[in-house]
């Protein structure tokens, strides 16, 4: 069996956002640039599944972006996939264009498994598991915080409102990641070293037509620092009266 | 004949959640903005709360009934809700952003061929056509967005827009359209309710709790000042990743974004992370050792002294003006 994991390439999460010169997209100077967080849970679920299976199956890292993803899937060689391949386009962020690149190659390459983290963490898009599914008439299970393939047949538990689903399903079929679902495992040296080796493959993709355009990025309003009303308990009854009388909230 | 606009409601256990009722009473002022005539649609077996929504200002609901569709089923609740927008020719559907909504709506898109609008915080129809403002960088940042296809599928952030009654709503016009043979390749066969009695995410208040809770013992504190206030417990990222705490309650960029009424922050620090996913919340306090810590720059009101000290006396307080 041939599994894809699509992983993508973001700012890190502890990068304080700017706007751009174009008031549309994020000022990209000194940002550092990390391996999309749940994209990371794909990755280890892909080579969790390969170990289960055995045989000949072999795990493909795909990635939409430009020569810099390389990085993020040079990332999940080491962590122990097979083999990689950049759709490179460096103007595709919308979700509906990189699921179609994604899901063509997915369908020139037969794999009938695919994951991908549940959200990316830059655009906060939940929706291109999906839609990469839709296009190919694959099953999709969302948020999966546990996972169970057997043959054919996928048992799963999903993350909603208050408590988990489980939910049945059958190959061929898109996963959507959640934290929880397994604990990511490091790159062992020797892993860097032969991932270094791997070749990516490199695959021009066009850009597809633009259904959601972005008209302007805003930083929220800033919030006005407010006061401290004391440094030990016995401001408590203070905080407590501003939160009855003024903020009305208790 | 106008466009339509199609309010997909969620149901579980046969009751309309609360986001549905957001969804209705934005679809029709939608509806009156954009000239469209506004219909709403509830896929499921049994529901009992149906004609609840016409006060929200729908008269037309359809309900697409099957008993195999009592839980949700992806492949089947998007296959009954797109052919029905099919054969009803609508150009706007509109859905929850919850669980069900984002599993759901991406799907719709495709089955339409519509762009997808996720998340939106807002939806401006003065220009004559529609601009949505949606969060990104779990809030460090907003895009306002249009979509071009001509079907769209909207997502509306629960808890965000109001859910408001319509002055002498007509009687409600409920079709019940069974589904023959629905499409339940993938489908929810049991729920596991968490611990937790209420998800972050749901809350009108959050107690959350960070390292500055100095350990995974202390967190009853937490929970009963959560308790006293009828609120939801959360906590850090650093807390969850050491292990103190279920991930569900993670509030921040790799966790939820909410926007609570209130948000009492004890113990943490504020990492930019965890400020992206709650600075959105209409009061915040903050309790914090260290009064340099980032969390007292978005916080309302805060106490710069011992998190365990503190908590302890304001769960005594909270009490005190509860019972009066």
């Amino acid at each position: 069996m041939k599994i894809a994991v699509c992983v993508s390439h973001v700012p890190d999460t502890a990068t304080k956002v700017k706007i751009g010169q174009d008031g549309k997209s994020i000022d990209q100077n000194g940002v550092t640039y990390i391996i999309n967080p749940y994209d990371e849970f794909a990755v280890e679920e892909a080579l969790k599944t390969k170990e289960k299976i055995g045989g000949d199956t072999e795990v493909i890292v795909l990635s939409v972006g430009s020569e810099k993803s390389k990085e993020t899937i040079r990332k999940a060689l080491a962590m122990g996939a097979d083999k990689g391949i950049l759709l490179k386009n460096e103007n595709e962020f919308e979700s509906f264009g990189v699921a179609k690149a994604l899901s063509t190659e997915i369908k020139n390459l037969g794999c009938d498994l695919v994951f991908c983290g549940k959200q990316s963490v830059d655009y906060d898009n939940t929706i291109t598991g999906q839609l990469i599914a839709e296009m190919l008439g694959y099953s999709c299970i969302t948020v999966v915080v546990k996972l169970d393939i057997d043959g054919n047949k996928i048992k799963a538990e999903t993350e909603i409102e208050g408590g988990r689903e489980v939910v049945e399903s059958e190959l061929p079929a898109v996963i959507t990641t959640q934290k929880g679902l397994n604990e990511p495992r490091y790159a062992s040296l020797k892993g860097i070293m032969a991932a270094k080796k791997k070749v990516i493959e490199e695959k021009p993709v066009k850009s597809s037509e633009k259904m959601i355009e972005v008209l302007k990025m805003n930083l929220p309003a800033p919030k006005q620092a407010g006061r401290i009303v004391g440094t030990d308990s016995s401001a408590v009854p203070e905080l407590v009266k501003l939160l009855h009388e003024e903020a009305k909230v208790i | 004949m106008a466009n339509k606009i199609l309010a997909v409601l969620e149901q579980r256990d046969g009751i309309l959640k609360r986001s549905a009722f957001e969804v209705v009473n934005t679809a029709y002022k939608l509806a009156s903005q954009l000239n469209l005539e506004a219909e709403a649609v509830v896929v499921g077996n049994d529901v009992s709360n149906i004609n609840d929504i016409v006060s929200y200002g729908i008269k037309k609901i359809i309900h697409l009934k099957n008993a195999d569709l009592a839980n949700y089923s992806s492949s089947g609740y998007k296959k009954a809700v797109v052919d029905y927008a099919k054969e009803t020719d609508t150009d706007y559907i509109i859905l929850s952003n919850t669980s069900l909504g984002k599993d759901l709506a991406p799907r719709i898109a495709v089955g339409l061929n519509a762009g997808c609008l996720i998340d939106c915080t807002s939806l401006d129809t003065s220009s004559g056509e529609l601009i949505a403002t949606r969060p990104i960088y779990a809030g460090k940042a907003f895009i306002e967005v249009k979509c071009n296809s001509i079907k769209k599928v909207i997502t509306i952030r629960p808890n965000v827009f109001k859910a408001e009654h319509v002055e002498n709503p007509a009687a409600a016009d409920v079709i019940i359209k069974e589904i023959t043979s629905p499409d339940i390749k993938t489908r929810v066969v049991e729920f596991k309710k968490s611990e937790g009695k209420l998800d972050v995410a749901e809350a009108d208040i959050i107690v959350s709790g960070g390292r500055g809770m100095k350990g995974p013992e202390n967190f009853h504190l937490v929970e009963e000042l959560a308790g006293s206030l009828g609120a939801a417990v959360g906590a850090s990222r650093a807390v969850v990743d050491a292990g103190w705490r279920p991930h569900r309650e993670q509030v921040g960029q790799t966790g939820k974004t909410v926007s609570p009424t209130l948000y009492i922050a004890c113990g943490i620090s504020g990492a930019v992370q965890h400020l992206a996913g709650m600075s959105s919340s209409k009061y915040i306090v903050a309790i914090n050792k260290d009064k340099d810590a980032p969390i007292f720059t978005i916080a309302d009101y805060g106490i710069a002294g011992d998190t365990l000290e503190i908590i302890p006396v304001l769960i005594e307080e909270i009490k005190k003006i509860k019972s009066n």
